[in-house]
């Protein structure tokens, strides 16, 4: 009896752990957040009121309390620039993880065909870039795709274009950075997936009289969709709030979520609608995580 | 050992709807198949049996499609498919693990096939429909192969396996991973459907009481080689080689020198065993060194030695003690110390109810065997 109390304790603590975790270094800083997209603007220290002093009593407390309004979250509503941010960075996201999708799925199927002694190789390689500081490989890209970069210098040596091409601050340059930053991201689940896959199933497709192609598109593409929806959504929702890549990459004209919150937080120092739009982009990419939720949840119902 | 060729014992038979001729197959340094022939007849039920290793696998999934032969034709029909990729041949596969596609239903599992055909939906409906009922998964058409026991998946799996009316079905340990009791009512199952489909069927197998049940004629596979073809009664009561007397089923092997050679019978002394007649089996060689081999259920026990039976043929008795009982049930097996040193496995049937384990440890008994029991193989 004592050994499995022993063995139980431990067991229970650990199993409490990651919502003890959630509390303190999620729930907890988002409440804070949640207040302060809830206060107004002040030319004070700190720059936002009300300020709640827990030694100022039960009744001051209550007073500061009603002066919380949803105003912060009207303007955001209302004013284009932040709507047009927020659609930007969905449409930004959704083409970047559509990208990442149709380059990452060959590279991981090839992956997964590949004999099995040499997939820890492939798979380190995928992870080493992360041995180098994201930040500083981000300012790498700068170099590559500057005026008088590499980019240009082999495209105008090997004559594809005749003068140099303008890279930076474009779209183009703001997807090379994202595509390049989170192949790994998209990669790794979903050569997860397809390692994982039971080979004799796209045989017993060909078997059927399935071509490689229709057993592709009818076994291995179905099966390999939970891989296809965590690569996803591990690529899209930091995509939506990312703020270096289009900062350094893209051009000031069409600001992302990320960087109008920037923008609000440090240049206007507005800290409640900082806190509005951190709000906002969070409620947004609850969406796409209950979706997801729930397919897995399904997945998990047949064992 | 040496591999045997069936095609040449076959002359003159139907046209054999598959004809393996000379296939072989490495892989880098191993040798997995070794110039195997063998003719397949229309209707056959054949079984490919084997330790596990011994290349049945391979052979099989180089009739699928799925490897390619580095030797060797497989005419099907009379037409070369060695180098015809999977989904182009007329031939359908049962898996061993069943490989049932799990995001689909039964119902779509088993009407892939019949999609890829391009038959018309209602067409699809109709042969699903009679497929289901076939292997009596009726109701069941709408679940996951998951929410499946063990025995439907693998009706799923047969249901899917015949959809396309294959010339050719091929499949690999199809009962392996099935319980006993399951084991023989699919056996009996899987034998009536390939009558009623009168289709031709290639079974692999390591199991040999499968193969047995449900052969016509078994193929046994050693080490790449093709040593036996033979029905199962042949097999069994005449294997070619010693490996094979082995391999199936249980055996006694006594060695010995052949002393006498006349009028279809051999005389022997053996080490263990003493002085032993033995009918000789036709076709028999010069060979001198050979062994006996006789199967346990084919020897008697009795308290007294027996006379000579009165057909004339002096019948062989050995004299020895029981040095262990197994209680089986339908039988019992005993392990009889002979005084020349060597030890025989006897199987004596229960046939009475309250009369079992006659002989008990320590027992003398004398072993008895007609020469017709002896089987003589080269060492």
């Amino acid at each position: 009896m004592s050994g499995r109390n022993l063995f139980t304790r431990p067991a229970r603590l650990a199993a409490i752990a990651p919502y003890g975790w959630m509390v303190l270094f999620f729930l907890v800083p988002f409440g804070f957040v949640l207040k302060l997209s809830l206060s107004q603007v002040a030319n004070a220290q700190p720059p936002y009121l009300p300020v709640f002093d827990l030694s100022a009593g039960w009744r001051a407390l209550v007073a500061a309390a009603s002066v919380l309004s949803l105003d912060n979250f009207r303007l955001l509503l209302s004013d284009d620039l932040y709507l047009a941010a927020g659609l930007r960075s969905l449409t930004v996201a959704a083409t970047a993880t559509a990208l990442l999708l149709l380059l990452g799925y060959p590279v991981a199927y090839a992956m997964s065909r590949l004999p099995r002694r040499f997939q820890p190789l492939a798979m380190m390689l995928v992870i080493v870039p992360f041995w180098t500081s994201f930040l500083i490989r981000v300012y790498a890209w700068i170099n590559i795709l500057q005026h008088d970069g590499l980019l240009n210098q082999v495209l105008l040596a090997l004559h594809v274009v005749s003068a140099p091409v303008v890279w930076l601050s474009t779209d183009t340059a703001m997807y090379i950075g994202m595509v390049y930053s989170y192949l790994p991201f998209m990669i790794l689940p979903l050569y997860a997936t397809l390692s994982k896959l039971d080979p004799s199933l796209c045989e017993a497709a060909a078997d059927l009289g399935s071509s490689p192609l229709q057993s592709f598109w009818r076994v291995t593409l179905p099966l390999s969709l939970p891989g296809i929806g965590a690569g996803a959504l591990l690529c899209f929702i930091p995509l939506v709030g990312e703020f270096v890549i289009p900062d350094l990459l893209a051009g000031s004209d069409a600001p992302m979520i990320g960087q109008t919150l920037w923008l609000e937080f440090f240049t206007n120092r507005d800290w409640p609608v900082a806190a509005a739009t951190a709000v906002m982009l969070l409620a947004i990419l609850l969406l796409p995580l209950v979706i997801y939720d729930r397919f897995q949840r399904r997945q998990m119902v047949r064992p | 050992m040496e591999a045997v060729s069936d095609i040449t014992s076959q002359a003159g038979t139907a046209l054999p709807l598959l004809r393996i001729d000379g296939v072989g197959k490495r892989f880098g340094g191993f040798t997995a198949v070794d110039g195997v022939s063998l003719d397949i007849r229309p209707g056959e039920f054949f079984a490919l049996l084997g330790p596990s290793g011994c290349g049945k696998t391979t052979l099989l999934r180089m009739l699928a499609g799925f490897e390619t032969p580095d030797s060797g034709r497989i005419l099907l029909n009379g037409e070369d498919v060695a180098g015809t990729p999977p989904h182009l041949r007329p031939v359908n596969m049962m898996f061993q693990n069943y490989a049932l596609f799990p995001h689909l239903s039964v119902r779509d599992n088993i009407a892939f096939g019949l999609r890829r055909a391009g038959m018309r939906r209602a067409e699809i409906n109709a042969r699903v429909a009679e497929l289901v009922a076939l292997v009596r998964l009726e109701g069941l058409e709408k679940r996951r192969p998951e929410q499946l026991s063990g025995g439907q998946r693998q009706r799923v799996a047969l249901a899917r396996a015949v959809a396309r009316r294959p010339r050719l079905l091929l499949l690999d340990e199809p009962l392996a991973a099935l319980d006993k009791k399951l084991r023989d009512s699919t056996q009996r199952e899987l034998k009536a459907l390939q009558r009623t489909l009168g289709l031709t069927f290639i079974v692999v197998t390591h199991d040999q009481d499968e193969a047995m049940t449900l052969a016509d004629r078994i193929g046994v596979m050693n080490a790449g080689q093709l040593v036996q073809v033979a029905t199962p009664r042949q097999l069994y009561e005449t294997p070619r080689s010693r490996w094979v007397a082995e391999f199936v089923g249980d055996i006694n092997i006594i060695e010995g020198r052949i002393t006498t050679r006349e009028a279809g019978r051999l005389r022997l002394t053996t080490g263990g065993a003493g002085e032993l007649a033995a009918t000789l089996p036709p076709e028999f060689g010069d060979a001198a060194e050979v062994c006996v081999a006789v199967r346990p259920e084919k020897i008697r026990l009795s308290l007294r030695p027996p006379v000579d039976d009165p057909a004339g043929g002096a019948i062989n008795r050995l004299e020895g003690t029981v040095r262990d009982v197994g209680y089986l049930g339908s039988a019992s097996s005993y392990t009889v110390a002979l005084d020349g040193g060597a030890s025989l496995r006897v199987s004596l049937a229960n046939a009475a109810r309250l009369y079992a384990d006659a002989y008990a440890v320590g027992q003398r008994v004398t072993a008895w065997f007609s020469p017709d029991d002896c089987i003589v193989l080269d060492r």
